[in-house]
């Protein structure tokens, strides 16, 4: 680009695809398109972050991924945590909940409370949230095909211990879309699971306006293979998917857009992370104003999570996942996230233990106590290199939305397997170029270790009678519950599902009932099926 | 070695077990098999161990290949060897890669999973192992 660069030093791509200059000007910045997207923090595009004041009024939002086992174990793994000083807490289910699954059935057998928390009913959330204050904490909850019931279930115990839901705060992740990209706990076809994200952001407008039903993942994306670039420019394409579908019937943008919310990943060049926020944040602005038409600033804001990956984590000398982590937290910082969620140093083996996810979670707070972190709204605003990339970034981004509508769209592509043909293609790309060395992996081809690793990782203990327990519980909840109420409460899931209204309200009744997520699950089943994965190479 | 005496391919059998939806590892994993040269059946997700018996078995497969990241990898083997064994598969390779702790590897041999391939293991290795090991 400019003339200073020297012909002699190595030509560096990013992972997006653009070319690092070894020197910036004033120059470059003008000739990336300029001053014109940057403006102030809280004023639109808003690229130097949503709110004026940003960290000086409040600091990030700190919020570790948690929960094991049964719902009396999270609620101390919960309890734990916020001692410890975290703000937030975002909830694990196990896969047979993610899925739909109750806990006797066959198919779940083995997997019971593995990976998070095991909810059958609503009985298992009340556990769960014992004892915690549901104002003074905001909860998030990492479920997709099955968020619509984890929600009415959320939401029916925060009822029943007297929270008016209408000022209740919380996300569910409840982004389905890239579940059949990158994470796999999908249920139903592509169509009718987009109706039942629609359904979630209808219902919480009207009954918990303050509650996010979505949080738009290009994490996982990213973690499939995407680059930084494609990250958000997927994640854009299956917001503007939901935000269709609800619009299609009848909202307005402002009455929705402002509780849309996004869970971002970060790990790679610590410059190209930072600009990626920036660019996204006013790109998505510019979406929502020229595109939807959007009024109100709230719905322009890109609110987001910035979660430090696990994929940019090593298997090799795992402690140096705890360094990695602590520059994940300041790209994160830097890049003025809402909410940040750390990976603890041993997520590439395991689930964090309770003494690494306090790592993590020291590792924030070192950043505010110490480092200055919260001090200025955007320090590294005006930086010539980081205006040019982030013009740069945004001009990509929008590059490869529009070839996703050019090709049919993000839910066509989605459908047949073509984004997820693309990712795992350079996702294989990328473990060649770490494995040839051509990529640069710290303790993996590069300052490799000599000897076994002296310090191995711990593993948070398996309880094998954490299943039995779930049964059991299950058990107790069906012979307890007034079984008629069930019955009616089941058959009206299933008509609304077929009648095509809003099934939001009768799965809060079902679970009201005590329904079980594997009961609930099954009355879709009945009308939309179970989605077929296309297997594309 | 002996992949000159093969009358066609290797065919490896690349399946998902269980209900965990990380299939990147796996897909990784698809793609270096077939630029080693084989012939790769991957199952997609969430596959019973009867599943995986049935498939190994129509598809007459020489290499068994479990990815497993969510820590059911224990359990699922030990229902799926019996099945195997019912369908006269012991003298497949089976083998299994993903998150599997150090301390469950001797337990997954003596399942008869002979090729072990944590996280971290390099690409080459794994068809290393199966050009070696496939008779």
């Amino acid at each position: 680009m400019n003339d200073r660069a020297q012909t002699t030093v190595k030509r560096v791509i990013n992972e997006s695809g653009l070319e690092v200059q070894p020197l910036y000007t004033a120059e470059d910045v003008a000739a990336s398109g300029g001053d014109a997207m940057i403006g102030l923090p809280g004023e639109y595009p808003f690229t130097r972050g949503i709110h004026r004041e940003m960290y000086r009024k409040q600091p990030w939002t700190m919020r570790q991924y948690a929960g094991f086992g049964n719902p009396q174990d999270t609620n101390q793994r919960f309890k734990y945590l916020i001692a410890n000083g975290q703000t937030g807490l975002n909830v694990a289910f196990d896969l047979p909940t993610q899925i739909g699954l109750d806990s006797d059935d066959p198919l779940a057998q083995g997997e019971i409370g593995r990976v998070g928390m095991s909810v059958d009913t609503l009985r298992d959330f009340e556990i769960a949230f014992d004892g915690i204050d549901l104002e003074k904490i905001t909860v998030s909850m990492t479920i997709n095909g099955a968020a619509a019931i984890a929600i009415a279930m959320y939401l029916a115990m925060a009822e029943k211990r007297g929270y008016d839901i209408k000022k209740l705060r919380g996300t569910a992740q409840n982004d389905i879309l890239k579940e059949f990209i990158g994470r796999g706990t999908w249920i139903f076809p592509v169509e009718p699971s987009i109706r039942l994200v629609g359904d979630t952001i209808e219902y919480c407008a009207e009954h918990a306006p303050k509650y996010s039903p979505v949080s738009v993942c290009g994490y996982h994306i990213r973690e499939s293979g995407a680059t930084p670039a494609e990250e958000m420019a997927y994640a854009f394409c299956i917001a503007r998917a939901y935000a269709d579908e609800v619009i299609a019937r009848g909202l307005h943008v402002d009455e929705f857009a402002g509780r849309l919310s996004y869970n971002f990943n970060i790990f790679g060049n610590l410059f190209e992370q930072v600009c990626k926020f920036r660019a996204g944040r006013s790109l998505w602005a510019k979406i929502m104003k020229e595109e939807y038409k959007a009024e109100k600033p709230g719905s322009m804001w890109l609110r987001m999570i910035a979660a430090g990956g696990g994929g940019g984590l090593t298997f090799e000398q795992p402690e140096l996942n705890i360094v990695r982590g602590a520059y994940y937290a300041l790209i994160s910082a830097l890049s003025g996230t809402q909410t940040m969620a750390l990976c603890s140093y041993d997520e590439a083996y395991t689930i964090p233990t309770e003494y690494s996810a306090r790592i993590s979670l020291r590792t924030m707070q070192i950043l505010i106590a110490e480092m200055g972190m919260t001090e200025t709204v955007d320090p590294l605003g005006g930086s010539y290199y980081v205006e040019t990339m982030t013009n740069q970034m945004r001009e990509k981004m929008e590059q490869i939305i529009a070839e996703t509508d050019a090709q049919g769209g993000i839910v066509k592509l989605v459908s047949e397997g073509a984004i997820q043909a693309k990712v795992s293609a350079q996702a294989y790309k990328m473990q060649r170029d770490i494995e040839s060395g051509k990529f640069p992996k710290v303790g993996v081809n590069c300052y490799r270790n000599d000897q076994e690793d002296e310090h191995p990782v711990e593993f948070h203990p398996y309880n094998e009678d954490d299943a039995r327990v779930q049964i059991e519980s299950l058990n107790r909840v069906r012979a307890e519950r007034d079984a008629e109420r069930v019955t009616r409460a089941l058959a009206a899931v299933g008509d609304a599902a077929r009648a095509g209204t809003n099934v939001m309200p009768a799965i809060v009744e079902a679970v009201k009932a005590y329904a079980s997520v594997g009961e609930i699950t099954q009355e879709l089943v009945k009308v939309f099926g179970r989605y077929q994965e296309p297997i594309r190479f | 070695m002996n992949d000159t005496a093969q009358q066609r391919p290797i065919r490896v059998l690349l399946a998902k077990p269980g209900l965990d939806g990380h299939d990147q590892g796996a897909k990784v994993v698809a793609r270096a098999m077939m630029d080693a040269g084989f012939e790769v059946i991957y199952t997609g997700l969430r596959q019973t161990p009867e599943q995986v018996s049935r498939i190994a078995l129509d598809e007459d497969v020489d290499v068994i290949a479990l990815s497993s990241m969510a820590g059911s990898h224990l359990p699922f083997c030990r229902k799926l060897k019996p099945l195997l064994e019912a369908n006269g598969l012991d003298d497949k390779l089976w083998m299994i890669g993903g998150n599997l702790p150090a301390q469950d590897h001797d337990a997954l041999r003596e399942l008869g999973f002979k090729g072990i391939f944590p996280t971290g293991s390099k690409l080459d290795a794994i068809a290393d192992y199966i050009r070696e090991n496939v008779a």
